[in-house]
């Protein structure tokens, strides 16, 4: 493991966030905050309809209206583009992928998607105009749901494909059938994993801005992905537009979770506008929009099977899925069950391993990166089936999953799925929890409240997660049949005047990037944390880089800028040595100054040396001039995050009312930088995650509309929702990177949601209830209840 | 066209707008003041939350025309000749944000709370920021902030 001698000053401790002055004072400039001289508006016309053929797009009276400069159909718009929107992961080699054009041209597959556009002066005029494009379509036949879609007979969502299967993909280990077919006992489970809407509080929104003379475009927009977006739009998309002519900028941008990841419509369309008019576009998402044409998460159906000895040991476990692609394949569509493929057997020591995933068209909007993304639904199976073990050979739900915990490790360590585990400690993160939440008096209170027969039940749900982070080697992803790589670069560059500056390929967005790789070069460098000044989401600026998403930006981009500062320690030292008149190895280095051995007043420190490097008048043979230096890191191997969460709830068995009182977590993700910033992840994600157990579903009627279309009926958690949670940390490093890093992002989404619902089935379980499906409201609680209890529900 | 004039941030702002004006589209695109964020439309989540009059409002639920004559807060007008507010610096010391695309609403609506009731509970902070929602902090810093807020500001003039 590489080191460098730095004394820890800032890395661990609570560095308040350098980006909090401008978002707390409204001088942040998210992408509706942008003007430019000249910029039009952009309204999109979309379909009212599920399933349609396009007969006839009329423009005449939208281009008639006060201020309307340009109104396009899919067809008028055609030769702006040179193939699909992209998806970078054909997961199989037999995929079907369908043609997704930014602007349908003969057909729409789901509500949302786009028709038409309208250019005009103002944001206004576009929008009225918008109302004024008259489509005419012919209906045709709807599949809504993903196992429907893949029954004889069910309507096709593409035609020309001939089935509405994406791929199935496939995964096994060990001797799966003769496991299963021997073992003493066998638990089956079936559970559905509603559609989800991502909700980034920030709406989507693109504006380019064209330099016509020289064929030049700048395009702003709210994306997690500069860097992938310029590469895939000049790629796949545009027609005739050079990479190297395009710069993408994403400014501020609040919150995405997984929407921004991805290269939309709306983003080629609004190149395509600015280049036909020669003048900048703007187009910023309405949030009814947003509910029709940013990506969803989730929609999965899983089989699954847990096969054990009559003591609950595991012996195997197979996951067959049914994930729904939605209508077309956006960036990562395909590949979000694969994220979770290698992961259904969890923190468990099974010998057989089984997984299989099918994808499927259905008439609705696509799904794609949410939160956690393929992660929290192996979680969920195998977290929720353990408990469904235990139930079966009568074991407590904590000792289940001690019998079965891999023992702790600090070195890469195969498991069943093929992946190599980094470091973990399971049962201390167990033991941990169960001790802060009082576990053994719980079950006491429990006890107590069922031989009462109290209204108001106990359950105590256990959650002892793992997932995969630190995305990710690229040669894996090549095996994967990933488009890309999964690298990340930093550049540490040393000002004359003593300050840093910090170029990274990651694009925080919320995350505390800014601080924390502050913390990490200030210590390695030996400045002040205010001396660093970090620049991001600019290809121009940035030209390196694979972008923020699944929990990897810390563990690849941190870990890229620990290299660079080696890089820059090694010149420095060089150039040190150089005017001290003495040997490299005579040098001590420690926290930005190299010292004499044994004359430790001879010394130079890093902004000297940096003073130095740039005059360069005097440096050593075959130096270049200045202190700078750049790291490309490809990871060697994933990291592995992992926790133990716990969940406390009362169910009102007469109303169905779930109330989480308590909410336990202790989490490992190896080395911490800014404990206030993981914290603050945790917050967030064991958010979203009782959201995801107990609050939100994307349900659609049987003609393919979203029922759920906008805040006030798809119910995002507010603050009186969900309780304080009590957080701990235990730490094992990570044996995957020289920081020991592993990553936060996702971790409470991953965790909470079968925390959660083991609770409310724990709550449950003596009057018989075995599940209660996502989102547990109220009348799905009391349903389950009623069914348990043998009535009509 | 309508003429409006309101004072925004202690200044007298006035236009000619289109009647259908919202306030929030007057505050961001007549006026320049964009730390007034819009991220739902339908008076949801809260993001373009300012006060009026000393009270918070959604300001993408009213017409710009009905801020005639009356007295606008937002985010901008908040920090005093350089020094941030309490409640802006209990959000930064407490990492009550992480986009920050809810932090302005978020912080109107506490103000106003605040002041209907200065020393809250954190049940009560919890209730009052109904309102407003935050996809990033899952809440928890979000109310330490506006109690650690609540706790600088008593005695003082909020």
């Amino acid at each position: 493991m590489a080191t460098t001698q730095t004394a820890q000053r800032y890395v661990g401790g609570g560095v308040l966030r350098k980006e909090d002055p401008e978002l707390l004072t409204g001088q942040a400039r998210y992408i509706d905050d942008l003007t430019v001289p000249g910029m039009l508006w952009m309204h999109v016309v979309r379909s009212p309809y599920a399933h349609a053929r396009i007969v006839s797009v009329d423009t005449s009276a939208a281009a008639a209206m006060p201020g309307v400069i340009e109104v396009w159909s899919g067809e008028d718009l055609a030769s702006e583009w040179q193939g699909s929107l992209p998806c970078a992961w054909p997961v199989t080699e037999d995929i079907r992928m369908p043609t997704h054009w930014p602007v349908a041209r003969d057909e729409v597959r789901h509500v949302g998607e786009a028709v038409a556009v309208v250019i005009a002066e103002t944001r206004a005029q576009a929008k009225d105009a918008a109302e004024a494009v008259s489509v005419q379509y012919e209906e045709l036949p709807v599949v809504v749901d993903a196992e429907e879609a893949l029954r004889e007979g069910a309507p096709l969502v593409h035609a020309d494909l001939g089935t509405n299967e994406c791929y199935t993909w496939t995964l096994s280990a060990g001797e799966v059938e003769e496991v299963f077919r021997t073992a003493p006992v066998v638990v089956k489970e079936r559970y559905y994993h509603p559609r989800l809407i991502p909700n980034a509080i920030e709406p989507r929104g693109a504006l380019a801005v064209p330099v016509p003379a020289q064929g030049e475009f700048t395009l702003y927009s709210a994306t997690q992905i500069p860097h992938i977006l310029k590469t895939a739009l000049t790629a796949f998309t545009m027609a005739n537009m050079p990479e190297s002519k395009l710069r993408v900028i994403a400014p501020d941008v609040g919150g995405g979770f997984g929407s921004k990841l991805n290269v939309y419509a709306e983003e080629a369309i609004v190149l395509a506008a600015a280049r036909r008019t020669g003048r900048p576009v703007k187009w910023v998402e309405e949030r009814h929009e947003n509910y029709l044409s940013t990506i969803q998460g989730r929609d999965v159906y899983q089989d699954v099977e847990l096969a054990a000895t009559e003591d609950g040991t595991l012996l195997g476990v197979r996951a067959h899925l049914v994930a729904d692609m939605g209508a077309y394949l956006q960036l990562v569509t395909p590949g979000i069950p694969l994220l979770g493929a290698f992961l259904y057997h969890g923190v468990y020591t099974p010998k057989a391993y089984d997984f299989r995933c099918t994808g499927v068209f259905t008439n609705k909007p696509p799904t794609d990166a949410y939160r956690g993304a393929g992660r929290p639904e192996a979680t969920f199976a195998i977290e929720r089936a353990m408990d469904a073990l235990a139930r079966r050979v009568g074991k407590d739900p904590a000792e289940i999953r001690r019998m079965n915990f891999m023992p702790p490790f600090t070195e890469p360590t195969d498991v069943i799925s093929g992946l190599k585990y980094d470091s973990g400690d399971y049962a201390k993160q167990l033991d941990r929890a169960l001790e802060l939440v009082g576990y053994e008096q719980l079950r006491k209170e429990q006890a107590e409240r069922r031989s009462r027969g109290d209204v108001k039940q106990l359950g105590i749900g256990l959650s002892t997660y793992i997932e995969m982070c630190g995305l990710a080697p690229s040669q894996v992803l090549s095996a994967l049949r990933y488009a890309a790589g999964g690298w990340d670069a930093a550049t540490i560059r040393c000002l004359p005047t003593g300050k840093v500056v910090v170029v990274t390929g990651t694009s925080p967005h919320g995350q505390g990037h800014v601080t924390t790789w502050s913390q990490i070069v200030a210590d390695e460098l030996g400045v002040p944390v205010e001396d660093v000044e970090v620049l991001h989401g600019d290809t121009a600026v940035s030209p390196l880089g694979m972008d923020t998403y699944g929990s990897r930006s810390l563990a690849v981009g941190g870990v890229a800028l620990h290299y660079a500062a080696e890089k820059i320690i090694a010149k420095a030292r060089r150039i040190a040595a150089h005017e001290l008149e003495v040997a490299e190895d005579d040098l001590e280095y420690e926290t930005g100054r190299f010292s004499v051995r044994g004359a430790p007043d001879r010394a130079r420190t890093i902004p000297e040396i940096a003073f130095s490097a740039w005059t360069a008048h005097n440096l050593p043979p075959d130096t270049e001039p200045g202190l700078e230096a750049t790291h490309v890191h490809d990871p060697g191997n994933f990291t592995f995050p992992s926790g133990a969460h716990v969940c406390v709830v009362e169910v009102d068995t007469e109303t169905g009312a779930v109330e989480i009182v308590r909410y336990v977590a202790v989490d490992d993700c190896g080395n911490v930088i800014n404990p206030m910033i993981v914290e603050g992840q945790v917050h967030g994600g064991i958010t979203q995650g009782i959201a995801e157990a107990l609050f939100e579903e994307g349900r659609y009627d049987e003609h393919g509309n979203l029922l759920t279309g906008g805040m006030t009926d798809y119910l995002v958690p507010a603050a009186a929702d969900v309780p304080s949670y009590e957080l701990e940390r235990t730490v094992t490093p990570s044996s995957s990177n020289p920081l020991g890093v592993k990553g936060i992002g996702e971790a409470g989404t991953i965790a909470a949601p079968p925390a959660a619902i083991n609770a409310v089935v724990d709550a449950l379980a003596h009057l018989g209830v075995t599940d209660v499906p996502k989102p547990a409201t109220p009348e799905k609680v009391w349903r389950a209840i009623q069914r348990a209890r043998g009535g009509a529900a | 066209m309508t003429h409006v004039a309101v004072t925004v941030n202690g200044v007298l702002r006035e236009a000619d707008v289109e009647p259908r004006t919202l306030l929030v589209y007057f505050l961001r695109e007549v006026l320049g003041l964009t730390g007034t964020n819009v991220g739902c439309d339908t008076s949801t989540c809260g993001a373009c939350t300012v006060l009026l009059d000393g009270e918070s409002v959604k300001s993408c639920t009213l017409l710009a025309a009905q801020a005639d004559g009356r007295e606008v807060t937002t985010i901008e007008g908040l920090a005093r000749d350089g020094e941030l507010h309490p409640l802006q610096e209990a959000f930064h010391r407490n990492h009550g944000l992480q986009c920050g695309y809810c932090t302005p609403g978020m912080i109107m609506a506490a103000l106003s709370y605040l002041r209907e009731n200065p020393r809250p509970t954190e049940a009560e902070v919890r209730e009052a920021l109904q309102g407003n929602l935050c996809r990033c902090t899952g809440y928890q810093n979000i109310v330490r902030s506006i109690l650690d807020a609540a706790q600088q500001m008593s005695g003082a003039q909020v």
